[in-house]
């Protein structure tokens, strides 16, 4: 015992004195090492800050000039000769008639200049493809305007749109704006005939081929079709997982073999599970395509993971204590779990549910391998007819090549990141107001 | 000074009648709004053991963390007061708390050696602070260092193994060595047998009372038999109060205060 | 009788049933609660299940494999040479006797042979409809009797109830492992067709990717190669490019808040990073294809190199900073439980912070970390949308990051969207990489999570 205290014999390699130098020589070279290696800590956060600020600055950016949209205030006079000649008031004659003419004309009194058949044609692409429809629209709502003027308000083409926001020069090649067109446009606007105004169009209208009538309503829908299948499945199959992994599964190699996999299926690339979804309810099942069913099927696979850790961790924070006293009241396990657990973790749960659902929102990539990409003007009507969603409908504008495009896909983002906004703000508003210590 | 109970007698603190290394002076400390020190008043005897008594919670521990200004690790600690090493204020803005460190080194109430190589574990002060000319010195530097810390013979063959995988004992003799290493003047012990069996503690004990020719050494203990064996010298605190500082011998045969003779004779801690 | 309609009439014979089952063990003891082995309720329950559960499993197996049956029983019915027998061709011909039968659109010339199939799909699928409601509503009826029958004061009502209940619990949980089973097979099966008409060596040592292939045999084109090593480079080299952006990026900032950022700064910095987390993958494809593919290729200009305009660089970086988040939070957690013995060890020595945490807290944390990389690449391996929207479908064989690349992620979303036959090596060849993809995917996330599991269990 007492050789513990052996003197080494090796002398002291240093003395003190000659040390406290050493040290105090290289402190500054430490502390320049110190302040680098905080400022890259700081310069790796203000990178990924920075990068989110360019990602939404620019979507804002682009995106928030096309709430607005350009219209044109003109008066049509709806000639009975040319809508419908014999005075029929038969629906499918008046349906059938040239409103394009009708339109033309219109523009034609404004511009008696025009007379060769590019100018006119030159005119007619001032306004939106769409706008005879409109007007055919509103006169088979309203036969009686048959012989009137009326004044209307349509939606100009993209291109003029663009040209009054400034987005485009005359000289570039996307404008294909003529000389005439610009004189045209800069008499009308002078007249106070153009405006701009909130593009509600973007809102109440479907997918179109022309951006100055497309819209996000139909896959607005569509991903609230498929949201609600996606939390009509997740939630209470996650929920039911979670309570028996927690309270009732036993401790062994199988319920060690279902949490490892659930672990791994919250990590399995969604592309994943687009494929199964493809391969087992489309081929196997023989369930309809591009259907929202089929959609919040797959994204409840998916999500199911996701609120089953949720449920756990939610149920793990009840204390045993709560637990111990209702069983030792005499409550069955099952009545200790659904009068006492149950309502005490729902809270965290619900919450875990709308990350999950908040997440399904956002998905794109299974549910382009489920047919989900179809280009469907209409808003979705039930659960099995053709719908796409807001995540998808930005892939497909993101592809579209004209110019107007990109603008909506950033207002198509911005309307997404709102709804994202929504449900996380409402899952921190429960885990806040429900917070309890134990 | 802030808050000092009137109604407490003044502590009974024996003068040192060797040269002072330390020398603490109304020193109170405050985690948050809690006062956990209040107008502390110590003198550390230069190469001689100082052992710091008391029941739990009562700021030996915490006092013992300002000498090195460990505290400064917590965000809520605030320290007002002054302590000399040697003469100069530790807490003059013109201390560097790196050098101070290097000066004042510290063993932890649990062994708490790094997931290195015994060998990396030793060399880490000297590395980070520069102290080797060569790799050859740095050797003799872990060398020596183990040996003072009576951990050679049993670690001299397996230099690169896991610190972590030395027995509790031998962990602690490790970070004593691993202290012994930067070549510090003070080294202060947090309780470093608390975790330790009798036989591994009568070694570090017997280390203790040899390493107080080179340095200089106060020890947190929570056990009276402890500092009777190794400390000339013993400061009893309680609820944050130093009460009674003289030599250990008397404090633990005639103690002065009540409170003193109370505590090192069983009736309470 | 259609679905919702027969869903809401077994769903009201069993509340018959709960009624029946509640009011005869009442009855049967007399009309008092007390003696009953079980609360009342729990016998209207016990009947309630019985009539309810058979019932709609019968109903929801005959509704899934009604389609199928159906449309097998019409091909049967052809005459031989109204779809051939080629099973593609058959798949095309039902596509629209269905399409027909539903009023859609229909691909081809209606001629008597499709006409009289759609009828008989439609006439066969009314019959079915007609005895399922049949069986179904037999089935409840029967199990209502049959519960009901049994109901004696001393029936352990609640246990039975009980026992369907944590059953039915258990299948939940059961659900996780059979959608990763699912996973398997349905990989696994398309897989090994594709694999009949491509070997698996040329399929995964191949250096040529171009799986366009004929549509009819008399069509003229390539055959397809499906060499899939430029896929795998391609992912390889974006994912590296994503790691070389996440991994320093994602590191720093977490010693950043872990370490040095008060409570304040890091209850403020660290929900505005997880934002990046939370923002849609098809936003940062948007904005990667649009903004940053630019940037770079101008960039790249002007330093006289040639960049494509679908840059692996571009979409490399963006998956990056999508990583981010990931890899600061993961590598937040682990370095955070490094004990705190372990800071004041190298503080108590005169170690500055950044020594601390790169000679003690950086080593002892390393194998939570290497965890958090790894799950963080399995992600960049999976992420699709980015490099569908901004890294291209040139399978070029390139360790050139300027250059467009394709990963396996963007051969499966592309080759199955819009028209596809479902037998083409084309279409299954998407299965084949789906398989490599989870495996890969699979190995690191197991590694991952065993790694990280182990790591915490260290310092518990």
């Amino acid at each position: 015992m007492t050789d513990i205290a052996e003197k080494p014999d090796v002398a002291p390699p240093l003395a003190s004195a000659a040390r406290r130098a050493q040290v105090a020589r290289r402190l500054k070279k430490r502390y320049a090492a110190e302040a680098r290696f905080r400022f890259l800590g700081l310069l790796a956060v203000s990178v990924a800050i920075a990068f989110l600020v360019l990602l939404v600055g620019t979507q804002l950016i682009q995106g928030v000039p096309a709430f607005l949209a350009s219209k044109l205030e003109i008066s049509v006079t709806l000639d009975p000769a040319k809508i419908d000649p014999d005075g029929t008031g038969d629906p499918k004659v008046i349906g059938d008639a040239n409103y394009r003419d009708l339109l033309l004309s219109a523009l034609q009194t404004r511009f008696p200049e025009a007379q060769d058949r590019r100018q006119r044609r030159d005119l007619l692409g001032l306004v939106s493809t769409n706008a005879t429809y409109d007007l055919r629209d509103m006169v088979l709502a309203e036969p009686a305007l048959i012989g009137q003027t009326v004044t209307i308000s349509v939606y100009t083409d993209d291109v003029v749109d663009l040209y009054r926001k400034g987005k485009i020069e005359v000289g570039d090649p996307d404008a294909k704006l003529s000389d005439f067109q610009v004189q045209a446009l800069a008499q009308l606007e002078a007249d106070g005939a153009l405006y701009t105004t909130f593009n509600s169009a973007l809102f109440v209208n479907s997918a179109s081929r022309e951006p100055e009538s497309a819209g996000l309503l139909g896959a607005v829908v569509g991903s609230l079709l498929t949201l609600v299948v996606t939390l009509g499945i997740a939630f209470p199959l996650g929920v039911a997982a979670a309570v028996y992994l927690e309270e009732f599964a036993p401790k062994n190699r199988w319920t060690d073999l279902i949490e490892v996999n659930i672990n791994n299926l919250a990590a399995v690339p969604s592309i994943v599970f687009g494929l199964l979804g493809l391969a087992l309810f489309l081929n196997l099942f023989g369930m309809p395509r591009s259907a929202p069913l089929v959609g919040g099927l797959v994204l409840s696979l998916q999500a199911l993971p996701i609120i089953i850790i949720a449920g756990r961790a939610a149920i793990k924070a009840v204390p045993p204590s709560i637990r111990e006293a209702a069983l030792g009241m005499g409550a069955s396990r099952i009545q200790t779990v659904s009068h006492h657990i149950l309502p005490l973790s729902m809270p965290g749960m619900l919450t875990g549910a709308i990350l999950g659902m908040a997440h399904a929102l956002g998905e794109t990539a299974p549910l382009l391998m489920i047919g989900m990409v179809a280009f469907v003007a209409d808003v979705p009507a039930g659960f099995t007819s053709p719908a796409t969603v807001l995540p998808v409908q930005i892939y497909l504008w993101a592809d579209f090549p004209e110019r107007a495009f990109v603008d909506r896909t950033s207002a198509a983002i911005l309307t997404l990141l709102v709804f994202l906004l929504l449900m996380n703000a409402t899952a921190i508003y429960l885990r806040k107001k429900f917070e309890r210590k134990w | 000074m802030v808050t000092t109970d009137q109604a407490q007698p003044k502590p009974v603190v024996m003068p040192l009648d060797g040269p002072v290394k330390i020398a603490a002076r109304g020193v109170n400390l405050w985690y948050g709004a809690k006062q956990a020190l209040f107008d502390v008043d110590l003198d550390v005897g230069a190469n001689q053991v100082t052992a710091l008594i008391g029941p739990s919670g009562c700021g030996k521990s915490t006092f013992l963390r300002c000498i090195n200004r460990m505290n400064d690790t917590i965000p809520t600690a605030r320290v007002v007061g002054d302590i000399r090493l040697d003469g100069e204020d530790i807490y003059s803005p013109a201390v560097d708390v790196v050098h101070l460190r290097a000066r004042v080194g510290m063993v932890f109430q649990k062994p708490n050696p790094f997931p290195k190589s015994i060998y990396d574990n030793v060399a880490y002060g000297p590395r980070i602070h520069g102290l080797a000319e060569s790799k050859s010195h740095l050797d003799d530097i872990v060398r020596f260092s183990l040996e003072r810390a009576g951990l050679w013979k049993e670690v001299a063959d397996r230099l690169p193994q896991p610190g972590t995988g030395l027995s509790g004992g031998q962990q602690q003799r490790l970070c004593i060595a691993r202290a012994i290493a930067v070549s510090p003047e003070v080294i202060l012990m947090d309780e470093p047998c608390s975790a330790l069996d009798p036989i591994a503690t009568a070694r570090i004990e017997e280390l203790i009372d040899d390493l107080r020719d080179n340095f200089t050494i106060a020890i947190v203990t929570h056990s009276m038999q402890q500092a009777a064996r190794v400390s000339q010298r013993t400061a009893f605190f309680h609820l944050g109060i130093l009460v009674e500082a003289g030599p250990t011998e008397q404090i633990f045969t005639s103690p002065l205060d009540q409170r003193t003779q109370d505590y090192v004779t069983g009736r309470f801690g | 009788m259609s679905s919702p309609l027969l869903i809401l009439v077994i769903l009201g014979l069993t509340l018959v049933g709960f009624w029946l089952g509640r009011s005869g063990a009442l009855r049967a003891n007399g009309g008092k609660t007390r003696g009953l082995h079980s609360l009342p309720g729990y016998y209207g329950y016990y009947v309630a299940l019985w009539c309810g559960v058979p019932a709609l499993l019968i109903a929801a197996a005959w509704m899934v494999s009604q389609d199928a049956l159906v449309s097998n029983l019409v091909l049967a019915a052809l005459p031989a040479d109204a779809a051939g027998g080629d099973p593609a061709r058959m798949t095309l011909f039902m596509t629209d006797v269905r399409n027909l039968a539903e009023g859609n659109i229909v691909s081809r010339v209606v001629d008597p042979a499709l006409q009289a199939a759609a009828d008989h799909y439609v006439s066969l699928h009314q019959m079915a409809s007609y005895a399922l409601t049949a069986v179904v509503v037999a089935a409840a009826v029967a199990g209502l009797t049959y519960a009901r029958r049994r109901i004696v004061p001393t029936l352990r009502a609640r246990n039975a109830v009980e026992t369907a209940v944590t059953g039915a619990l258990m299948v939940a949980s059961i659900l996780a492992v059979l959608t990763t089973v699912g996973i398997i097979l349905s990989l696994l099966f398309e897989s090994l067709r594709f694999f009949h008409q491509v070997p698996l060596t040329d399929f995964l040592f191949g250096l040529h990717w171009s799986p366009q292939t004929a549509l009819r045999a008399d069509q003229a084109g390539s055959s397809g190669s499906f060499g899939a090593v430029p896929l795998f480079a391609g992912t390889l080299l974006i994912t590296s490019i994503a790691m070389a952006v996440a991994a320093p990026i994602g590191l720093m900032s977490a010693i950043y808040m872990s370490e040095y950022a008060g409570r304040r700064t890091r209850g403020f910095l660290k929900p505005i990073l997880e934002i990046l987390a939370g923002i849609p993958t098809v936003v940062y494809g948007f904005f990667a294809a649009l903004t940053i593919a630019p940037f770079v290729r101008e960039m790249g200009e002007a330093l006289g190199l040639t960049v494509a305009s679908e840059s692996a660089l571009a979409a490399g970086v963006v998956m990056g900073i999508m990583i981010v988040p990931f890899v600061s939070s993961l590598s937040d957690d682990v370095m955070t439980a490094v004990p705190q013995a372990m800071r004041d060890g190298s503080f108590g020595l005169g170690a500055t912070k950044s020594e601390t945490i790169k000679k003690v807290i950086f080593p002892a944390a390393l194998p939570g970390i290497v965890g958090a990389l790894l799950l963080a690449v399995s992600r960049a391996i999976g992420e699709t949308m980015i490099v569908v929207m901004a890294a291209g479908l040139a399978a070029n064989l390139t360790a050139n990051p300027f250059s467009a690349v394709t990963t396996v992620t963007v051969q499966v979303a592309t080759l199955l969207v819009g028209d596809q036959e479902f037998d083409s090596p084309k279409t299954l060849a998407t299965f084949a990489l789906g398989l490599v993809l989870f495996m890969v995917t699979l190995c690191l996330n197991i590694v991952a999570l065993r790694i990280v599991r182990r790591y915490r269990e260290q310092y518990e």
